[in-house]
């Protein structure tokens, strides 16, 4: 069924009456909603000039550029990171060896099943006490406990994308790699993979999309990334005698998001031209929840 | 094991206030997600941006950012001196709700088209096929999702927790504050986690079999 068209028929005049009453009804509760936020908003203050100033400042500019890079930065180690895990703990969890395949497969169920921010701030609590031992000065501790706490927990998804991505493979496709004479390792490395990565190219990036967002956890365990250094700015900076957590809070929210959409839209845009190619295994769709909040019951195999 | 034991009302009080805030605000997630699927199906056309709008910021915001907003802009813009608990409530329900909503509409569109027209050739209007005809029977389809969907939401309570909630992740915060091995803390953490986390998805698993019908 193709969405919204078929629950309702193509309207006749009485109806088209009716809807367009609606419609004025919708629009009115719509727009009264955000009229009712924006009018408290100014009310409180938060629309004069000089609470937007603070943006002209060349300190909370540099504040938000450094906030962004870090952001990034921890993005960019924690994708790579999770992914080469991933690679890892998948192949590993289809091991032919019985104890390599439960070791990871009770690795990947227990930081699945394990709210990603305590597995950060455990690792950031060992850090701090080990700081001398392992050479960690500054902020390095809270950096490599939010890496490596993102890249466990990522990881541990990635498996589960890829395993499922694999699984996907048509046993032909195997079978013809073993016949030629190659071993497990080039099977997998030159035809499984490659293969599945494909398919899966779009549930990946959904999955690095939540990467992105869990780089915000670095808040709570007081790391100077784009969340923390707004929250600093917005109670150090004070506009007529308040913090200004609506005007930074509504730049970094933006912020925020347009980082998520382009990379969601990256997903989309390889998903439909995924599909669009007709070769190959199945393109999976690119917001589908299931990899993306998971936990211990995964569409394992057979999903797709 | 002795911080478990020596600290039995700390942890069964963190237990119980994860429990109690995954439970309110998956309350107000799956009231939230079903109505604003609703909207997204609906032939009223602001209805539909309004719910398309929803879902694309909400799932694309951070859920320690909404957690800010919660804290710091909703007590002082609109509802002043409001509890933490209500207050990561509404975080956690509108953020789980945008999940919600994509995991109702992908159900409606299984539902086979028949029933749809079917209702509407009867002279059902929009609202009566929505409710009597395509919804309980999207349940079905709804309803590994939104297992999963729950699981997460569990695991995202955790945030609470930082946001002076009293839940598990607050009582760990404060036993490795006072000192104690961080190690222990977490297997027991861990082990409350997935006693939840379980009995989610058996609960679930139960109800799909309740409601599974051979099509």
């Amino acid at each position: 069924m193709s969405g919204a068209g078929v629950l309702y028929d193509a309207p006749g005049p009485k109806t088209k009456v009716r809807n367009r009453i609606y419609t004025v009804i919708g629009s009115v509760a719509v727009v009264a909603l955000i009229a009712f936020i924006l009018q408290r908003l100014y009310a409180k203050g938060q629309f004069r000039p000089e609470v937007w100033n603070i943006f002209n400042n060349a300190g909370v500019r540099t504040n938000i550029r450094d906030g962004v890079l870090t952001t990034l930065e921890v993005f960019a180690v924690a994708a790579v990171l999770s992914l080469a895990f991933g690679v890892l703990l998948a192949v590993a969890r289809l091991s032919d060896h019985k104890p390599v395949r439960w070791l990871a497969t009770g690795f990947i169920e227990l930081f699945r099943a394990i709210p990603l921010l305590i597995t950060i701030y455990v690792l950031w609590v060992i850090l701090l006490a080990n700081r001398d031992a392992l050479g960690l000065s500054g902020n390095s501790p809270q950096f490599w406990a939010l890496v490596v706490g993102l890249t466990v927990y990522n990881g541990s998804v990635q498996a589960e994308v890829l395993r499922a991505g694999i699984n996907a493979v048509p046993k032909g496709q195997r079978e013809a790699a073993y016949a030629l004479g190659m071993r497990k390792t080039q099977v997998m490395a030159t035809v499984l993979i490659p293969q599945a990565v494909r398919a899966m190219l779009p549930t990946i990036i959904s999955q690095l999309v939540v990467t992105l967002k869990d780089t915000s956890l670095g808040y709570i365990i007081t790391f100077e990334e784009l969340l923390f250094t707004a929250r600093q700015m917005s109670t150090n900076i004070i506009v007529n005698g308040s913090d200004t957590y609506v005007p930074v809070i509504i730049v970094t929210g933006t912020i925020y998001v347009a980082m998520c959409l382009a990379l969601s839209g990256l997903a989309t845009w390889i998903e439909r031209r995924g599909r669009r190619a007709g070769t190959g295994i199945g393109v999976a769709g690119a917001g589908e929840p299931v990899t993306a909040t998971d936990a211990l019951d995964v569409p394992g195999a057979s999903a797709r | 094991m002795n911080v478990l034991l020596d600290h039995l009302p700390e942890f069964r009080d963190g237990f119980l206030g994860t429990l109690a805030i995954t439970a309110a605000s998956a309350v107000l997630a799956l009231v939230l997600g079903v109505l604003i699927a609703g909207f997204r199906v609906s032939p009223v056309p602001p209805l539909r941006a309004f719910g398309t709008a929803w879902v694309t910021v909400l799932r694309n915001t951070p859920l320690t950012l909404l957690f800010l907003v919660a804290f710091f802009v909703v007590p002082q813009i609109l509802f002043p001196g409001t509890s933490p608990f209500v207050l990561a409530t509404l975080a956690l329900g509108f953020y789980t709700s945008s999940f919600v909503c994509e995991a109702v509409r992908s159900g409606i569109s299984t539902v086979p088209v028949g029933q749809a027209e079917a209702a509407r050739s009867i002279g059902m209007t929009f609202a009566q096929t929505l409710r009597l005809i395509i919804l309980p029977q999207a349940t079905r389809t709804v309803l590994p999702p939104l297992s999963s969907i729950f699981i997460a939401l569990t695991k995202n309570s955790a945030i609470a927790g930082a946001f002076s909630v009293a839940e598990l992740f607050s009582v760990s915060k404060l036993l490795s504050d006072q000192g104690f091995a961080i190690a222990w803390i977490f297997l027991w953490i861990a082990l409350a986690y997935l006693v939840i986390t379980f009995a989610i998805s058996g609960a679930f698993r139960f109800l799909e079999h309740r409601m599974g019908v051979a099509r």
